[in-house]
């Protein structure tokens, strides 16, 4: 065994990390580079500039506006998609009750599985231009239904007051259907014996997802808030689909500000780098700092 | 390792690749450059060759895959050939022109054509002050390929060359001759017995008229909101003159909040005011604007002269779209009611660094051409710079209305180009106030109080090159 072991690294891992180092670690390498140069893209032309473009980005309202939005979605985001993820998953899973037989899903599980999964199968552009239809002022979906019983709708993508939600409410849709699917195999993971003992104790719906459920599923669900975390913090494709950050920049966010600033409205490719480096670190403290703060003790099954 | 194991190194892997995919400046400033040693196809000028086309010089065209399609390119491309049969031409068509040529930029080697256009357009303010653009002075210069006894300047309408030129220097070739202006259906007008109001006072009765008779009179691309800047402005250059232009172009001080654009401000608010915009019209789309007043929802709508051959697959039959300059604000007015935005669009140009720089040249004589620029008009429905191009093609009737309308306005006719020069003054900028401001959530002095902070911020930005063009 032990001649055969270099080989076999050699073999499996070495292209991976090689092509790692190539295509992820050297452009962000670069990237830190180009933050410090006022380079325009379109030449080879760059001038060291220091940390000029980090002060610039400092006193630039849009990007703070970006941030800030940003900021928003990081705390619903996460938050919705995993409560909702987990409910659904929880009826899935065990929501019916059949008397003595014990703990079963609720009727047409595999039904609703599958339609949760549904947004996961699609293109995320298809979900932008699929739910800009549904948002369509005049005759999509939402106003029809609105007009039908008699209320008035708002403009939804129109409306610096509404936009943003709306765009939050699609990244949350489009997401919950994984997470279903994620905490429902966490959950067929833990001992069937377990419900079985809490349902004999009598406990609630609500408290058996609290006490019992929730806590065997926790490093699953930290998982779940570090992917979300890192979404909200990007939410790019989505929002330069559906609004490209309008109306006045009220759905804004940091890696629409980012790229508008090397590929859309001016070629500054040092400082869209600038913002780059900036999301990277935050990209990284949100991440760390959330695997830290859920950091709590395993439960393991005997 | 177990599960719980790899789903955290996984979201680790996730949260290194997802800045990953942000940190797009992937391609170094150091890697390329200038490659002196890649050869440059030159030919010997003569007068049969007046560019110096090396004769079997192969020719990289690369065309905005928009509403012009790219027959009309191919077509180009065949005349080309058809002169040098030698020459092999490389033809792609795309819509993302920004991310798909800006690594060919810097490596050096960029395509000898550019039709720089579209959404994804490169930002011209850019390209000029890195020197990444050929001059095209030579091609003015040249001999027409089909029109005889005159140069290639000769053949272009007044302002062709005004509107690609920065500091002086022709760099950019706009193609197309667009107007800008309001349009209606001719059927709806003739069917209810409207008729196009010439002033201001005349055209709210209308609008008046018009909302009686339940349909919205006016709607416009929400999501675009800039579409609306173009009445507006042209309001204002109508009252106050040409200057009005000059001075938001050149970013002079307070040109926004000019006496000339204050009048215009007002006067477009009355049709927020009075609600005289199709509901949900914020939240529409351009194709979806253009499409709810096809279908007759709205008598009106701001565009430019491409919008018929862009509505062409939802325009019911006999709709007759008509474009008209905007309303005069009064007798006051230093230009008569007929004047209208005209101007050269649809960008091509040239890289400094192209091998086949001659070729490119060439290439823009044969689109210059007057068998070229026919073919286009008959192809995609839209003008040229050629001057009298049109002559004996049958044009749909939007876009003879359009020549009428061009033909009336004559020397009357204006432009203005801080577009070309500040992409994001108009793109991010006005466009975000004009949203606010046609949405009514604010007034004409904040709106141009938004606008002229747009336009000071882009004058105190530093990194930006700033451009003049004479009055």
């Amino acid at each position: 065994m032990k001649h055969g072991k270099w080989p076999l690294i050699v073999t499996f891992l070495v292209p991976p990390v090689l092509l790692y180092v190539f295509f992820v670690v050297s452009p962000y390498l670069q990237a830190f580079q180009i933050s410090t140069t006022d380079w325009l893209g379109y030449s080879a032309d760059a001038n060291p500039v220091g940390l000029a473009n980090f002060k610039t980005l400092w006193h630039d309202d849009y990007v703070w506006n970006a941030l800030k939005n940003n900021a928003i979605l990081l705390g619903l985001v996460p938050v919705l998609t995993i409560v909702l993820g987990l409910f659904f998953a929880t009826m899935l899973a065990m929501g019916g009750r059949k008397g003595s037989a014990g703990v079963t899903g609720v009727r047409g599980g595999a039904l609703y599985r599958t339609v949760y999964f549904f947004p996961q199968v699609l293109s995320v552009v298809i979900i932008a231009l699929l739910w800009k239809e549904v948002y369509h002022p005049n005759k999509g979906l939402l106003t029809t239904a609105l007009h039908g019983l008699g209320l008035p709708a708002p403009t939804w993508l129109g409306d610096p007051a509404t936009a943003f939600w709306c765009v939050l409410a699609v990244m949350v849709w489009s997401n919950v259907g994984f997470y279903v699917v994620l905490f429902g195999a966490a959950m067929s993971a833990v001992p069937k014996e377990i419900y079985e003992a809490v349902l004999l104790d009598g406990a609630s719906r609500f408290t058996t997802l609290r006490r019992v459920t929730l806590p065997l599923l926790w490093d699953t669900v930290q998982v779940a808030w570090v992917y979300l975390a890192i979404f909200a913090l990007d939410g790019f494709i989505l929002v330069q689909l559906m609004t490209n950050g309008g109306p006045n920049f009220s759905t804004d966010v940091i890696g629409v500000r980012m790229y508008d600033t090397a590929f859309g409205s001016e070629t500054k490719f040092g400082y869209a780098s600038a913002i780059g480096v900036v999301m990277f670190f935050l990209t990284l403290s949100v991440a760390v700092l959330s695997l830290r703060v859920g950091r709590r003790e395993r439960i393991e099954y005997s | 390792m177990n599960r719980r194991d790899i789903l955290r190194r996984s979201a680790a892997a996730g949260l290194l690749a997802t800045p990953a995919a942000g940190l797009l400046s992937g391609c170094a400033t150091s890697g390329g450059g200038d490659k002196n040693d890649a050869e440059t196809y030159q030919g010997t000028k003569s007068a049969q060759n007046p560019l110096g086309v090396k004769e079997d010089a192969p020719l990289e065209v690369v065309i905005f895959g928009g509403g012009f399609g790219e027959e009309y390119a191919k077509a180009h491309e065949a005349m080309y050939t058809e002169k040098y049969p030698k020459a092999k031409i490389k033809h792609s068509s795309t819509q993302e022109i920004s991310k798909t040529l800006q690594p060919r930029f810097v490596d050096g080697t960029p395509p000898d054509v550019v039709n720089n256009s579209g959404s994804s357009q490169i930002d011209f303010n850019g390209l000029v002050s890195q020197n990444a653009l050929a001059g095209l002075d030579e091609l003015l210069a040249a001999p027409s390929l089909d029109i005889p006894g005159k140069t290639v300047k000769d053949t272009l309408l007044p302002g062709a060359v005004e509107v690609g030129s920065y500091d002086g220097k022709f760099l950019v070739l706009n193609y197309t001759y667009t107007a800008y202006g309001i349009w209606h259906s001719a059927k709806l007008f003739a069917d209810r017995g409207w008729s196009y109001a010439k002033t201001w006072d005349e055209h709210i009765a209308l609008c008046k008229q018009i909302k009686a008779a339940g349909i919205a009179p006016w709607t416009y691309a929400g999501l675009h909101p800039r579409y609306m800047s173009w009445p507006l402005i042209s309001t204002a250059i109508k009252f106050g003159g040409p200057s009005v232009a000059t001075a938001i172009d050149n970013l002079e001080p307070n040109a926004w909040k000019s006496d000339s654009m204050r009048a215009a401000a007002d006067a477009w608010h009355q049709i927020v005011k009075d609600k005289y915009i199709l509901e949900g019209s914020p939240g529409l789309d351009h194709k979806q604007s253009q499409t709810a007043w096809c279908q007759g929802k709205a008598a009106f709508i701001s565009c430019g002269s491409w919008l018929e051959s862009e509505q062409k697959d939802v325009t019911p039959a006999g709709f007759n779209m008509t474009i008209a300059p905007t309303p005069s604000l009064g007798s006051g007015d230093k230009l008569p009611f007929e004047a209208i935005r005209g101007t050269a669009g649809e960008p091509f140009m040239v890289p400094a660094k192209a091998r086949n720089v001659a070729g490119g040249l060439e290439y823009f004589r044969t689109m210059l051409s007057k068998k070229g620029a026919q073919d286009f008009t008959k192809k995609v429905a839209s003008l040229t710079v050629v001057a009298g191009a049109t002559e004996g093609v049958e044009l749909p009737y939007g876009l003879s209305t359009v020549v009428k309308a061009l033909d009336a306005s004559g020397a009357n006719g204006f432009n203005w180009v801080y577009n070309s020069f500040y992409r994001k003054l108009e793109r991010n900028l006005v466009d975000a106030a004009c949203g606010e401001f046609f949405s009514g959530r604010i007034g004409p002095a904040e709106f141009l109080e938004q606008c002229q902070k747009g336009a000071d911020s882009i004058a105190q930005d530093s990194s930006i090159k700033k451009y003049k063009r004479a009055a």
